[in-house]
C-alpha cells in the first residue's frame, strides 16, 4: 500500500508529482497556520471569570496582508500550472512523430485498435484487441479516443493520464511511457452496472518486444 | 406531515385564530414554515445518511450479506449482498438527497426563512403565500424522489450529476421509471428554490426595520440574500436541463444522445452552470450563521465586517464563473481549462479572507466553548482542510490525477459535512430557542460534537490516501483492480468509522426530540446575542413584532466599552444614539 501518488511510469509523473508536492507544500504551511493558530486561540482565550474581550473591529492592514499574499501565491501557482497544461493538454502539445492508437470504449469494454505494422490509423492492417493496451516505451503515444454508448474515461493512474471518452467527439490524448511493465487502465467516469469492471491491461514494452508482439497480433488478427 | 402537527410548539402568546391546518400545515408563517423545512430535511439527512451506510457496508465488506439487509428485494440485494446495479442507485440517491434534499434546505429552506425575517425585523416574509408554496413543492420533489427507490427497476442510476447520454436513455442505464421521477423531482425541487430565492431577495431590500442599514445586516442575512441571488441565477437553468432531460427520456427529444444529434457535453455545461454556484449556495449561509456564533461565543465583534461581506460577495461571483472545473478532462477546450483554473484559484483568496477574519474574531476573545461555538470552531477547522484541499484539483495538470477519484469525495465531504453540516450543528441548537422555547441538552451535544469531531475525520481523511492512490469513484468493487487491492484494510477502516459516525447522529436526533418536550426553558435571549430575534418571546409568536423594532447599531456589538455587559443588543438605544429616518417600508 502506497501513501502517496501511485508508481511513476510516464514522463508527466515529473511535473504533475512536482506540482502536487508544491501544492502541498503551500497548502501545509497555510493548514497549520490556521490549525496551531485556531488551538492557540482557543487554550490562550478561552473564558476566564472577570475578563472582558478585546474591542476591536479589525484592522485594514492585517485585511492588506492575507488578501494580497493568498493572491500572489494563487495567480503564481495558476501560471506555473498552466505552463504544465498546456505542454500536456493543449491543443499543440501532441509531439507530431507520436505512435498512434485508438481506442474505442464501450460497455464496458475497452477495444483497443492498432495502426499494424504500416504505423498508420484507417489502414487495412489496422487490428483490433479487447482490453489490452500495449505500447512501446519512451515514444509518446497518442490514443483517439471515442465511444459507443455513453461517457467512459480513460485513466492510467501511473501514467497521470485521464481523458474522457465521450460519444459524439474525437478526442485525442497523449503520453510517453517510461517503465516498461504492466498496469491498469481504468474507467473513471460512471458508465453504467458494469462500470467498476470495466478494465483493461495495459503492457508497456521495449520497442523490440512491443514489434514481436506486434508481428504476431497482426497475423493473428488477419488469420 | 403528521410529524410537523404533532411536535408543534406551544400557541403563541397573544390570539391567534388561524385554523390547525393553516397554523401549523398550511402555514404561511415563516418561522413555521422554515420548522417545516426542518423536521422534513433532517428526515432526508437520515435517508441520505442510510444509503451511505449501505455504500460502506459493499466497499468494506465486498460480497457479503449486510446486517439487515434481507429485507431487500432480490432486485436490490439477494440475500443480502448488495448488486452493482443497486450501488449505482445507494451513490446516485445519497449525493441527491444530500445535496438536494438535506444539506440546502437545512441551510436555506430553514434558516432563510426562520432567520431573515426575524433578524432585519419585520413580521414575515414579502410573500407568505409564495413562501408556502415553496416548501409544499420541496416536500413533493422529496416524495417523488423517495418514491423512485421503490419502483420495478429501481431509482435513478447515473450518479447525482446525471451525466448524459447514461441519465438520457433507458437502454443505457438499465433505469427508467426512476430515471424520470429524478428530472420530475428535480424540475420541482428547482422550483421551490426559485420560489423561495425570489422571497428572500425581495424581503431583505424592501422589508428592513428602521435604522437595520445594509452594512449592519447581520453577516448570516448577508450570506443568506446573496445565497438567494446566486440561487435564482442557478436553479432556473437547472430546472431547464431537467425539463430537457425529462423530455429525452420520455418524448424522445435528443438534446443530449449524440447517436441522434445531440451532445453530451451540452449536460455537462447545463449542469456545473447550476452545480457549481449550488456547491456556494451549500456553503455560503453557514459561513454567515458560523460567524454570527463566533462572534457570539467569542464575546468579540466580528474581525473586519465589512472584508467579510465582500468576501461573501466575490465567493458568489466567482464560484458563479468557474463550472468549467468540474470538466477540466472532460474533452472541453483546454484553453477553457486554463481560464476555468485561474478562476478557480482565485477563489482561494476571499475564503483565506473569511478564515483569517473568524481567527482574528476569536484572537483575544472571550471564548466560550458552548455547543454551537464548539461545532462552529470545528466548522473553520475542517472547512479549511476542503478549502485547501480544493486548490490540488484546481491545477489542471494536478487535476488529471485526482480528478474522479476519491481524493475529490474526500474533498467535498471535508467541504460539505466538515463544512456545512457542522454548521449546522451550530446552528439547530443555537436557534432552536427561538424556534422551540427550549434548549436542547448541551451535555448531550458536546458527547454528539466530539464524537462526531473524532469519527468524521477518521472516515473522511483517509479518502485523501485512497484518492492520491487512483481508486475511482463509484466503484462496486475496487478490488477488481489489482492496485487498488493493497487499499482494502483502508477502506475497512473507513467503513468502520462510518458506521460509528452514523451511530453517533442516534445522539444528536434523540437530544433534539427529547428536548422538543424536555429542554430547559430558554427564555428571551440563552445566548446573550445582540441580534434582533433575541427581544422577541421564545418561540416567537406569529407575526413576531406587534410594532417592528428600531435598530441603533450593528449586530456585532460584543464587549463594547459603552456598557459594563459584554453585549449590546441592537435594540437598544444609548443616549448617544441618533434616532434612524424612519422612513422605512417595514413600519406598518
Amino acid at each position: 500500500m502506497r501513501w502517496w501518488l501511485p508508481l511513476k511510469a510516464s514522463t508527466f509523473t515529473g511535473p504533475i508529482d512536482g506540482l502536487f508536492l508544491a501544492i502541498l507544500i503551500i497548502t501545509g504551511i497555510a493548514f497549520v497556520l490556521v490549525e496551531v493558530g485556531l488551538l492557540w486561540f482557543v487554550v490562550k482565550y478561552r473564558q476566564r471569570p472577570g475578563r472582558k474581550a478585546f474591542y476591536t473591529h479589525g484592522s485594514t492592514r492585517a485585511e492588506v496582508i492575507w488578501t494580497v499574499i493568498p493572491a500572489v501565491t494563487m495567480v503564481a501557482l495558476g501560471l506555473i500550472s498552466n505552463h504544465y497544461w498546456v505542454e500536456i493538454k493543449g491543443r499543440n502539445s501532441i509531439p507530431p512523430n507520436a505512435y498512434p492508437i485508438g481506442i474505442h470504449a464501450k460497455q464496458f469494454e475497452w477495444q483497443v485498435t492498432y495502426p499494424g505494422p504500416d504505423g498508420k490509423l484507417g489502414t487495412s492492417d489496422d487490428f483490433t484487441v479487447r482490453n489490452q493496451l500495449h505500447v512501446p516505451v519512451g515514444r509518446p503515444i497518442v490514443v483517439a479516443l471515442s465511444s459507443e454508448d455513453v461517457i467512459h474515461s480513460f485513466y492510467v493512474p501511473q501514467f497521470r493520464v485521464r481523458q474522457d471518452a465521450v460519444p459524439g467527439m474525437d478526442i485525442k490524448a497523449w503520453f510517453q511511457a517510461t517503465v516498461p511493465g504492466t498496469y491498469e487502465l481504468g474507467c473513471s467516469q460512471l458508465c453504467g452496472l458494469g462500470h467498476y469492471r470495466m478494465r483493461a491491461q495495459v503492457f508497456v514494452q521495449t520497442q523490440e518486444d512491443y514489434d514481436a508482439w506486434m508481428k504476431q497480433a497482426a497475423q493473428e488478427a488477419s488469420s | 406531515m403528521t410529524t410537523v402537527a404533532a411536535t408543534s410548539h406551544p400557541a403563541p402568546a397573544h390570539h391567534d385564530d388561524r385554523s390547525f391546518l393553516r397554523k401549523y400545515v398550511f402555514s404561511t408563517d415563516h418561522k413555521i414554515i422554515g420548522i417545516q423545512f426542518l423536521f422534513v430535511s433532517l428526515f432526508f439527512l437520515l435517508v441520505g445518511g442510510l444509503l451511505a451506510m449501505q455504500m460502506r457496508w459493499q466497499l468494506g465488506f465486498p460480497g457479503k450479506p449486510m446486517p439487515g439487509g434481507g429485507v431487500l428485494p432480490e432486485t436490490m440485494a439477494p440475500g443480502g449482498v448488495i448488486l452493482p446495479e443497486y450501488y449505482i442507485q445507494l451513490l446516485t440517491m445519497h449525493g441527491t438527497f444530500m445535496v438536494f434534499f438535506a444539506i440546502m434546505p437545512l441551510l436555506v429552506g430553514v434558516y432563510a426563512n426562520f432567520l431573515i425575517p426575524l433578524k432585519i425585523g419585520t413580521h414575515d416574509m414579502a410573500f407568505p403565500r409564495i413562501n408556502m408554496w415553496s416548501f409544499w413543492s420541496f416536500f413533493a420533489a422529496g416524495l417523488v424522489m423517495l418514491s423512485s427507490l421503490f419502483v420495478p427497476d429501481g431509482a435513478a442510476r447515473a450518479g447525482w450529476t446525471m451525466y448524459a447520454p447514461l441519465s438520457a436513455r433507458h437502454d443505457l442505464s438499465g433505469a427508467s421509471f426512476g430515471q424520470e421521477l429524478w428530472s420530475v423531482s428535480i424540475i420541482l425541487v428547482g422550483l421551490s428554490s426559485i420560489l423561495g430565492s425570489l422571497n428572500y431577495i425581495t424581503t431583505v431590500i424592501n422589508n428592513r426595520a428602521p435604522g437595520m442599514t445594509w452594512f449592519r445586516l447581520p453577516l448570516s442575512v448577508w450570506s443568506l440574500f446573496i445565497t438567494a441571488i446566486l440561487g435564482l441565477l442557478a436553479l432556473p437553468v437547472l430546472s431547464g436541463a431537467a425539463i430537457m432531460l425529462l423530455f429525452d427520456q420520455i418524448i424522445g427529444t435528443h438534446f443530449f444522445d449524440p447517436a441522434a444529434g445531440g451532445q453530451a457535453l451540452l449536460w455537462q455545461h447545463l449542469f456545473w452552470f447550476f452545480g457549481h454556484p449550488e456547491v456556494y449556495i451549500l456553503i455560503l449561509p453557514a459561513m454567515g450563521m458560523v460567524s454570527d456564533i463566533i462572534a457570539n461565543g467569542s464575546r468579540k465583534p466580528i474581525f473586519g465586517y465589512h472584508s467579510m461581506v465582500f468576501a461573501i460577495v466575490a465567493i458568489a461571483f466567482l464560484g458563479w464563473i468557474v463550472w468549467g472545473h468540474h470538466m477540466f478532462v472532460s474533452g472541453m477546450n483546454p484553453t477553457l481549462g486554463s481560464s476555468f483554473m485561474v478562476s478557480t484559484l482565485v477563489i482561494a483568496v476571499p475564503s483565506a479572507v473569511k478564515t483569517f477574519n473568524w481567527m482574528g474574531t476569536m484572537w483575544r476573545g472571550n471564548i466560550k466553548f458552548t455547543v454551537p461555538m464548539l461545532n462552529a470552531i470545528a466548522f473553520v477547522a475542517m472547512f479549511v482542510i476542503g478549502g485547501l484541499s480544493g486548490i490540488f484539483m484546481a491545477a489542471t495538470p494536478v487535476d488529471m490525477q485526482i480528478h474522479d477519484t476519491y481524493f475529490i469525495v474526500a474533498h467535498l465531504h471535508y467541504v460539505l459535512f466538515g463544512g456545512s453540516l457542522f454548521a449546522l450543528f451550530a446552528a439547530i441548537p443555537y436557534w432552536y430557542p427561538k424556534m422551540f422555547g427550549r434548549m436542547m441538552s448541551e451535555r448531550w451535544g458536546k458527547v454528539h460534537f466530539w464524537l462526531t469531531f473524532v469519527f468524521y475525520n477518521c472516515t473522511f481523511f483517509p479518502m485523501h490516501i485512497t484518492g492520491m492512490g487512483g481508486e475511482m469513484r463509484r466503484l462496486y468493487d475496487p478490488n477488481q483492480y489489482t492496485f487498488l487491492q493493497p487499499y482494502q484494510p483502508i477502506r475497512v477502516f473507513i467503513s468502520i468509522s462510518a458506521f460509528l459516525l452514523f451511530a453517533t447522529q442516534i445522539i444528536f436526533f434523540v437530544n433534539f426530540w427529547w428536548s422538543l418536550k424536555r429542554g430547559k426553558p430558554s427564555g428571551l435571549n440563552p445566548w446573550q446575542d445582540n441580534g434582533l430575534e433575541w427581544t422577541l418571546p421564545s418561540p416567537a409568536p406569529h407575526g413576531n413584532w406587534e410594532r417592528v423594532p428600531t435598530v441603533y447599531r450593528g449586530p456585532y456589538e460584543f464587549s463594547s466599552p459603552q456598557v459594563p455587559e459584554d453585549y449590546l443588543p441592537q435594540t437598544r438605544k444609548l443616549p448617544s444614539d441618533r434616532e434612524p429616518a424612519a422612513a422605512s417600508a417595514a413600519r406598518h
